[in-house]
Order: C-alpha cells, then structure tokens, then sequence
C-alpha cells in the first residue's frame, strides 16, 4: 500500500465513508440464508444416495429415511423409545448441570473454591467415562443408573467451567459499585453476577446439552433394551442400514431441539442485550 | 477524638503505599456538615486512593478516619447493572417503600431523565448514563458524597450541563460532598474549598468565596491562574507563550 500523504497540491479525492453499522435484515432473508446449508446438504445427500457410487441399499434419500422414521414409529415403538433416550439425557444433564453450576459458582466466587475443586475437575474431565462404561455396568448393574451417570459425568464439565469463568470475569468495577450501595451476598448474586454472568452460562448450558447427548448414544448402546441408543445398535447389527439413518437424524434433530432450547432462554434472559448503543 | 458536632468528615495522618510507592502521606482533611469540597490534583497524585479509602473502598496503612454512615459513590464509570433497567438501578440494594418504582420515577426526573426509566443501560448515551449513576447515588439522601471524577468521560458541552445539575441536586439535598477532579473549572464552580493534593500531601488550600448561585459564565481569571499554578500549569502556558521564545 503507498504512503498516503495530505498535501494541499494534490487533488481532493473524496468518498463516502464505509457503513459499518449492520441493518436489520428482513425475516424472509434471515430465513432463506438459514436454509442454504441444509438446503444444499439435502441435495448433496439426494444426489449421493441415487448415484452408483454408494450401493442403494446402504444409504437412503431424505424422503426414504424419513419414510423408515414413520414405519419404525409403528414397528419399532419409536415414541417410547425417544421418550426413554429423552428422559435419561434431562435427568442426566440435570445431575451433571447442576453439579456443574454450583461448583462453577463456588469456584468462580471465591478462592477457596478454585483451589479445592479446580484442578481435580480438571482432571476428571480427561478421563474417558465412556471407555468405564463396561465397569459403571459391574458396579451399578445394567438399570439406569450407569446410563445416567455417563450423562451426568460428561456433561457437567462444559456446565463447570463457562459458570466459573462467567462468574470470575463480571465486571469487578460494578459488583464494588453494586457492593457501596449496601448489595451484598445472595442479593449481590441474584441482582448482579448472575444476570451478568448469564451469556457465559447459558453457553455451557448448550454444550453440556449437547454433550450429554453424546454421551447418551454411548450409554446406550451397551447393554439396553431401550432407547434410541438400543435401536442404532440393532439396527447396526442386523445390517438395517435405513434404520441406522433414521436415527442419525433423530440425534440430529435433539441437537437442534437443544439449541432450540438455549435461543429461547436467551431470548428471556438476555434482553439487555439487544439493542446495545456503541458510542 | 473530640470533634465538633458540625465535622462530617475528620482525616487524621493518613498514609497509603502500594508496594514501594507511597502515595499519600500524613493526610489530614476535615470536612464540614454540607460542605462541598473539591479536591484536585495531577494525575497519580493520590486523589482517587483517598476518595477510595474515604467510601471504605481501600484500606489505610496509617492514621485515621471518621465519616458519616450514609455514604455514596458516583465513580468515573458510570458502572451500571447492564442487566437491569434503569429505574432498578437507581434503587439497586434498596428494599422495600425505600427501593419502590415511585421513589425511582421521582429521583430519575430530578436528573432530568423522565421517560428512560425502563430503558436497558446499555442504550443510554454516557451523559445519561450518569445521570442514572447520580440519582443511584442521591437516591439514598447521602450524609457524605463521594465523587471520583464523574464527569471525565463526558463531552464540554455535557460536562457543563452536569455541573449545574449537580449544583442544584447539592443545594436540595445538601450532603457533604467530596469531588475528585482534575478539572479547575469545575472544581471552581462546585466547590466551597479547594485542596490541591501533589505528591501525596495537601500541597494547598482555597477558598472558593463566590457567592451561589453561582454563574457558569463566571471567569475566576486570578483563582482559576493561581490554582492552575500549583497544579504546575505556569502563566507562560497558559498565555500560549510556551517554546516560542
């Protein structure tokens, strides 16, 4: 790039400034660019499953998983079945979340916290639960009780560490201000850290999810009689690769529901956020 | 301690170091009932550590301090709970007819901000923003006042809107008042005496005898030379003289 230089000999170019300030966009683009990827996945998929790359059999189109979803509904007791994975993913998340929020909030609050759970949760989360599942089956039996505590042990970390770091970074300067107005304590938690904290939280709270979903489809693929976990594995079993598909989609679809989930909390929780004045 | 019934605010030898670096040494300040005091300084001359150590913010090495219990900041920043509207704020820590919706209503129309009570901060400008930070603070009728350059980051023109509002919200409630600034106009203007703090001591006092109301429009000429000058600001600077000799 040259030097720029201002000099009164040199020709005025003038130009109108770069707009940096985003407009609102209309909903029908909002919604027409949210369906260009999927739209293209769709089509990729269509193009892959008709083509003679990969044996017919082995792979579906969109329209024929979602016609295996509807049959496996009637035959294979699907809605039970989701109701199971479902029920052992919140119960799960609600174990491990919430383990996760009040030790983050511990941590993040206060010293003594940090250094007595930090570095042991740190070093809890490298070990993969999901490899102990042969022995959770050994020491807890084949009930729900290993499944739900893979959940739990998986999807408390995401929950611990957004809480702690979300608490730690608020806004020192308002919390002493908070505190000079006579805020303090459970007061000073609820008023401040926590609504300032809440992005951060809300964030774990969405990988935790998501993670504990994960974590489900290992749970249950050992040793269940139901669950959508126990279906995929069937149906990798018997070679009913349409099935397979089908719950590849199922888990997909869980995966939006959760961040479903988190859109509309944030849309609650964080109105303050809207509409924030850069000046 | 003996002081008289009128002393809202009593320093006695006051002394502060962070690490190596003193930065107040043997302070002593006494500060009538209703008094506004400005207390001004270059920067890093130790006038927000005392402020801070006045509102209980920081500890003192040494020496010792008396203040009334009702006291109130107003910081730099305006340091608002982004996530909550304005007229929580304003009642922040307040509970019950104390912290109400009317209370916060009137006090936000005080300042001059009828109609943004449900406003979130962070669509405020910074000169509203502050007004919200003062009414935060007179909100709870302080016995002492302590303001740490409030209006710093504000625009001239803002600035001078504030300092009559903060005039007239003084004369009505009428707390001692301590102001943190670096700014010898405003310190003038508000102000019934005037400490020049440098390097970590009182190096003066001034008596700001303008009658009030008083007229933003007033010069100060010789107060404001005089004061600029212990402020290290000579008469060749100020004459725009400066390296032209």
């Amino acid at each position: 790039m040259k030097a720029m230089s201002i000099e009164s000999s040199q020709a005025n170019a003038l130009e109108s400034p770069l707009v940096l300030e985003v407009k609102p966009r209309k909903r029908y683009w909002t919604w027409i660019t949210k369906s260009i990827l999927p739209i293209l996945i769709l089509i990729g998929w269509t193009a892959l499953a008709k083509s003679s790359w990969v044996p017919s059999l082995t792979m579906p189109s969109p329209w024929g998983t979602v016609l295996e979803l509807k049959s496996m509904f009637g035959n294979q007791n699907l809605a039970s079945n989701i109701g199971v994975s479902l029920t052992r993913a919140v119960v799960g998340l609600l174990f491990g979340g919430a383990f996760g929020f009040v030790v983050g909030l511990f941590s993040g609050l206060t010293k003594i916290g940090e250094e007595l759970f930090d570095a042991t949760l740190q070093a809890l989360r490298a070990i993969p639960f999901i490899a102990l599942i042969p022995l959770f089956i050994l020491w807890f039996g084949i009930g729900e009780t290993p499944k739900i505590l893979v959940v739990a042990l998986a999807s408390y970390f995401p929950m611990y560490i957004n809480t702690a770091g979300g608490v730690r970074n608020v806004d020192r300067k308002v919390v002493e201000a908070a505190k000079t107005f006579g805020v303090e304590r459970l007061a000073l938690l609820r008023q401040v850290i926590l609504p300032l904290a809440l992005p951060q939280i809300l964030t774990g709270l969405s990988l935790s999810m998501v993670v504990s979903i994960l974590a489900l489809v290992a749970g249950e693929t050992i040793s269940s009689q139901n669950g959508i976990g126990y279906l995929l594995l069937n149906s990798q079993a018997y070679q009913r690769n349409y099935e397979v598909f089908a719950c590849v989609v199922l888990y997909a679809i869980m995966g939006l529901g959760a961040a479903a989930i988190v859109k509309l909390l944030e849309r609650l929780c964080l109105k303050w956020r809207e509409g924030v004045a850069v000046r | 301690m003996t002081t008289p019934d009128t002393t809202d605010v009593l320093v006695r030898s006051l002394s502060k170091s962070f690490g190596p670096r003193r930065v107040l040494s043997d302070i002593n300040l006494e500060l009538r009932r209703g008094e506004f005091v400005a207390l001004v300084g270059a920067s890093g001359s130790g006038k927000t550590t005392l402020l801070r150590m006045l509102g209980g913010l920081s500890a003192a090495d040494e020496g010792e301090i008396k203040v009334p219990q009702r006291r109130t900041f107003v910081f730099q920043e305006p340091r608002l709970v982004q996530s909550s509207r304005v007229w929580r704020n304003v009642v922040l820590g307040l509970s019950g007819d104390a912290g109400s919706k009317d209370v916060a209503y009137n006090m936000l129309a005080e300042v001059g901000l009828a109609g943004h009570e449900n406003d979130w901060p962070a669509t405020l400008s910074g000169g509203e923003a502050q007004r919200v930070a003062i009414a935060r603070a007179l909100v709870r009728r302080p016995q002492l006042l302590l303001l740490d350059e409030p209006f710093g980051a504000l625009d001239a023109l803002t600035r001078l809107t504030m300092h009559a509002l903060l005039a007239k919200l003084c004369s009505v409630y009428a707390p001692t008042t301590l102001l943190v600034t670096h700014d010898v106009d405003e310190a003038l203007f508000l102000a019934d005496r005037v400490f020049v703090l440098r390097d970590g001591a009182i190096a003066q006092e001034l008596v700001v005898s303008t009658p009030r109301p008083r007229s933003l429009r007033q010069e100060n000429s010789a107060m404001r030379a005089d004061l600029l000058s212990h402020l290290g600001v000579t008469a060749d600077v100020l004459d725009g003289s400066l390296g032209s000799a």
